[in-house]
């Protein structure tokens, strides 16, 4: 019986250390986690645009997908891309693997040739109530208000590195069905008053800009996100 | 010595080839005829000079992602489908030009047909809201006025008539090939088809694409060609700039 009593005596003395410990421990709990997701537009033999060093759209995405999420590696933040290699994705599959991961940021990655800058697609979808089950084409729907803002921040960040951006709405099947705060960012070069070159796709000055200025945004966003 | 019955022979032969020869070209002739009058009778009627009107194009920048308001005067025939192949025909002309804004090759040729027709069907239990509403994404319905006391034959005849319409745009292969790919470029080109459309024929509210008659996914691998665009996503440039 006595060992019973000194037992009982241990567990309430260990029960009541570990409350000021777990106490303690609270305020350091890891915080959530915060995922990317860089999607590599075209892929395989759907090549995209034409640029204009003779490069594939589909080239350039993926290089700049690898570069971003370096960056984002070396800012502690985790990146889940939609393609590694020069595969074919369907817009489905992308928009899957975003959903999947559960994300707080969706960069859709393009090229172009046309325009000037860094221009930011938002889905143009109608503002949505969050559902438990959303329709897989308007799924963005939902997310819209916070594409927005997230739009903006990147704006923000790229306008800071002295690169001129364009904001718009769009229409695209991939985005329209990701269930995370979405933005189509479409790099084309940097023109001048006179609508001359300043700094083409090619120019490796220019990419690593963009991409730390989307690094840079993403920083931001991830501290905006973990104070709300 | 020639037997008398082959000279008889020969004789009916000879008669019967002159007769066939003639009959045959009296049924040439007879063919000509007919093919000549034929002709004549086909309903064709002497292509009418259409006078000139002002016309609203909503014509693409490139350079800054915006959309500008022309206007020209164009001879616009009367009907409103043939008046919507014009006009977008002379915005795709613009797009073609050497030193164009929105440079797109293709030009006028690139449309082939627009069709108008009913923009909404208007069914015993649909919400009747004054304005448009959005069902979901990809439709909007559209109902104007209050359509409750009324008998749905009447109705849909009136719709027909004053209601809104959707325009089917359907564009050559050739065009959506030849364009240049982007998501800003390709936005453009649509939103600018979707405002002139709106700003000529105000009663097109709706905008679907067709690409050599059938469905095609994106214009050139970026704008969704599957939805319905609405003509109030084409807004004035002031609204798209940032």
């Amino acid at each position: 019986m006595h060992w019973i009593k000194w037992a009982l005596a241990t567990l309430v003395a260990s029960g009541m250390a570990a409350q000021p410990l777990a106490a303690q421990q609270a305020p350091s709990a890891p915080q959530a986690r915060f995922v990317v997701v860089l999607d590599a537009a075209h892929g395989g033999d759907e090549t995209g645009g034409r640029l204009a060093n003779g490069q594939f759209e589909k080239t350039f995405t993926l290089a700049l997908s690898t570069r971003l999420r370096s960056l984002l590696a070396a800012r502690g933040i985790q990146a889940v891309t939609t393609r590694e290699s020069d595969a074919a994705v369907e817009s489905e599959k992308r928009a899957e693997i975003a959903n999947h991961a559960a994300a707080q940021v969706c960069l859709s990655l393009h090229a172009s040739e046309s325009g000037s800058g860094v221009h930011l697609f938002v889905s143009s979808l109608p503002p949505a109530q969050l559902t438990r089950f959303p329709a897989w084409k308007t799924a963005q729907g939902a997310w819209v208000t916070r594409s927005l803002k997230l739009a903006g921040v990147l704006n923000s960040a790229l306008q800071q590195a002295s690169i001129s951006t364009t904001l718009g709405r769009t229409a695209m099947p991939a985005i329209d069905s990701m269930t995370c705060p979405a933005v189509a960012v479409e790099i084309a070069p940097e023109r001048g008053a006179l609508n001359e070159t300043t700094a083409g796709l090619g120019d490796p000055g220019y990419q690593a800009r963009v991409a730390a200025a989307l690094a840079a945004a993403l920083v931001e966003w991830r501290t905006e996100a973990r104070q709300q | 010595m020639i037997p008398r019955y082959q000279k008889i022979i020969f004789g009916l032969l000879l008669a019967a080839s002159v007769a066939m020869g003639v009959t045959l070209w009296h049924l040439r002739q007879r063919a000509h005829e007919r093919l000549i009058a034929g002709q004549d009778s086909a309903p064709t009627s002497a292509p009418q000079i259409a006078p000139s009107e002002q016309a609203t194009l909503l014509v693409a920048n490139d350079s800054d992602g915006s959309l500008l308001t022309q206007f020209l005067s164009l001879p616009l025939p009367a009907d409103p489908g043939a008046r919507a192949r014009a006009v977008l025909g002379k915005l795709l002309d613009l797009y073609a030009a050497p030193d164009a804004a929105h440079p797109v090759p293709g030009g006028a040729s690139s449309i082939i047909q627009v069709f108008l027709l009913p923009a909404a069907d208007i069914g015993p239990g649909a919400a009747n809201p004054a304005k448009p509403k959005l069902a979901d994404s990809r439709t909007v319905v559209i109902l104007p006025g209050d359509s409750s006391a009324r008998p749905s034959g009447a109705l849909s005849q009136e719709t027909e008539q004053t209601g809104p319409q959707l325009a089917v745009v359907n564009l050559t292969g050739a065009f959506a090939a030849n364009h240049p790919s982007g998501i800003e470029t390709e936005m453009l080109t649509v939103l600018s088809i979707c405002g002139t459309l709106h700003a000529n024929l105000p009663r097109v509210t709706q905008v679907r694409f067709l690409v050599d008659g059938a469905q095609r996914s994106t214009l050139a691998g970026h704008a969704d060609l599957t939805r319905t665009y609405l003509a109030a996503d084409a807004v004035p440039a002031e609204e798209i700039r940032p």
